[in-house]
């Protein structure tokens, strides 16, 4: 099982998960998150002072499937999230020990 | 409401149609008789414009609240709802007790022209009873209700300026002070019959028609005067001369506040005509409110169109201090100029305070609010723009209006921020300011169940 972690531009979520659910994705978590990487920040101005957001908002997707799955979500991912804009994203892919479907109890790929 | 009051009223509707209503002669021909005489009917159509126009000015407390809750950080938010509560009730007191008879003195200046009387607001007896009433003008109660809300607004400008790290107690204080004393006395000088007032031989001196002068800038002047003693809120000014700004909680509440500032500014300078008893002065109140309007029209375009050259968007607490300059501008003379002239000297009002927000930053004072570009500024403006459209003005007259009250209302609020915070102090510690003047002065927040912004 291998644990893919994408942070992405806010207004590609639903497109993301459109396609993830399309290939076969059961399941992810989706949070609400702030970060900096190639893109950096930005400035803004209020009144008249510019300011710098140093932080930029994200969203941060947690998805656990089988190992088999793991490089067509990568893959998904990359192709509806990108925008050939700086501040796509990364992914980031783990390897996952096990899992537990609460439910019912079942293990590993069976709880996927 | 008793029968009898209600009475000349309806005859007053009925009149009109006295000759068409056959069937109704006999019942008008009842009540004819308390139809007030024709000498009563500028009273009464005078003294109700002011208690009109009075709760529209009322409402402007409002306006200054929600402004000013909109544009503090959500921790500071409670402390801000608190003061203007405060200030309004306050200024209330004070005007009653001190303010109205030292505004007002009539003969009894204490000394002549510059000092009035010190004594309490009393009204008519109830029902007029067993008194001479000078039918030229209006009722007592409703001239003192009227005048009691432009003491208040001027207490209301300092507290958005000095938000966010003043102590609640120091800062009633000073409102006291300053609706009691400070304002009722410069205002005498001009409203009141005073030096500033057109001279013996019919000479048209200083003229500030709702008082872009003698309250927007007097406010203005208090509020400077504290922000600079009072110091900028922490983190405000970098080392290196960086501006970090902090913006406001709620712009929804800061536009509200907006709008509700600019209808009661129709009650603020229509009723400043102070009669409405000739057809004349009727006309003469619709040309303000118009006029009125469109300089607010034309200060919130150009701030917003100034922003959006300067810093490529639009900037939208510029564009609610650019509709409130556009007010204070044409506040000193809303009567005289054409619609045109109107929308122009409220678009000027507009882009100063584009250019005076940054540039009390690079002073370092800090004006949470924008209160000082608006209403000092913009009123200084709006002060000598009268000359403009109305030929009685001169620009000498209106400098002189300007610099003594300037001059009176800043050193004395200088030297009583002074005292405060030797006294006191008038400035929270510095933990107190980062954790929120809500939960460090009062222990009660804004938004209690949301997380914090």
């Amino acid at each position: 099982m291998k644990l893919i972690i994408a942070a992405i531009k806010p207004f590609k979520l639903e497109e993301v998960r459109e396609a993830l659910t399309t290939i076969g994705v059961r399941g992810m978590m989706v949070t609400e998150i702030k970060g900096f990487g190639s893109q950096s920040g930005h400035t803004e101005i209020y009144r008249g002072a510019e300011y710098a957001v140093n932080f930029v908002p994200k969203v941060k997707l947690e998805i656990v499937v089988t190992a088999s799955m793991a490089d067509e979500v990568v893959e998904t991912i990359a192709k509806t999230a990108k925008t050939d804009k700086i501040g796509d994203g990364k992914i980031f892919v783990l390897d996952v020990e096990s899992a537990v479907r609460v439910r019912t109890g079942e293990t590993n790929d069976d709880a996927l | 409401m008793k029968l009898a009051k209600i009475l000349p009223l309806v005859a007053l509707l009925a009149l009109p149609t006295l000759g068409f209503a056959q069937e109704a002669t006999e019942a008008v021909e009842a009540v004819v008789d308390d139809t007030p005489p024709m000498a009563e009917i500028g009273y009464i159509l005078t003294t109700f414009m002011f208690l009109v126009t009075g709760v529209l000015v009322f409402w402007m407390a409002a306006g200054f609240t929600m402004l000013e809750a909109g544009l503090v950080r959500q921790k500071n938010t409670t402390m801000q709802l608190m003061k203007n509560m405060a200030l309004y009730s306050l200024a209330s007191v004070m005007y009653f007790l001190v303010g109205y008879n030292l505004m007002y003195p009539g003969d009894g200046w204490s000394i002549d022209g510059w000092l009035g009387a010190f004594s309490l607001t009393g009204l008519e007896p109830v029902g007029l009873a067993d008194t001479e009433t000078d039918l030229t003008y209006a009722s007592v109660g409703a001239d003192f209700f009227f005048q009691l809300m432009f003491c208040a607004a001027t207490a209301s400008i300092v507290s958005g300026t000095l938000a966010e790290r003043i102590k609640l107690w120091p800062f009633l204080i000073f409102t006291v002070i300053l609706t009691g004393l400070i304002y009722p006395i410069q205002a005498s000088w001009k409203w009141g019959g005073g030096f500033l007032a057109p001279g013996a031989e019919g000479v048209t001196d200083f003229l500030d028609f709702a008082g872009s002068t003698v309250v927007h800038s007097t406010g203005g002047w208090a509020a400077l005067a504290g922000a600079i003693i009072l110091g900028p809120r922490l983190g405000k000014y970098g080392k290196d001369g960086r501006v970090t700004p902090f913006p406001g909680a709620n712009l929804p509440l800061a536009t509200l506040g907006t709008f509700i500032l600019w209808m009661g500014w129709f009650g603020f300078n229509g009723g400043s005509q102070l009669y409405m008893d000739t057809a004349a002065n009727v006309a003469d109140i619709s040309r303000i409110m118009a006029n009125t309007n469109l300089a607010a029209a034309g200060g919130a375009i150009a701030a917003m169109i100034l922003t959006q050259i300067l810093y490529k968007k639009p900037d939208l607490t510029m564009v609610l201090n650019g509709a409130l300059a556009g007010l204070v501008s044409i506040t000193a003379e809303p009567l005289t100029p054409s619609l045109g002239a109107a929308t122009l000297i409220g678009g000027v009002g507009g882009v100063i305070v584009v250019f005076a927000v940054p540039f009390l930053d690079k002073l370092k004072i800090d004006d949470v609010v924008g209160a000082i570009p608006v209403h000092l500024f913009c009123g200084i403006w709006g002060t000598l723009a009268v000359v403009l459209t109305n030929p009685d003005a001169t620009l000498g007259a209106q400098i002189k209006g300007i610099v003594a009250v300037g001059v009176f209302v800043f050193v004395v609020s200088l030297v009583l921020w002074l005292i405060l915070k030797a006294i006191f102090g008038i400035r929270v510690s510095e933990e107190d300011e980062v954790r929120g003047l809500d939960v460090a002065e009062l222990g009660m927040e804004a938004y209690p169940e949301f997380s914090k912004g």
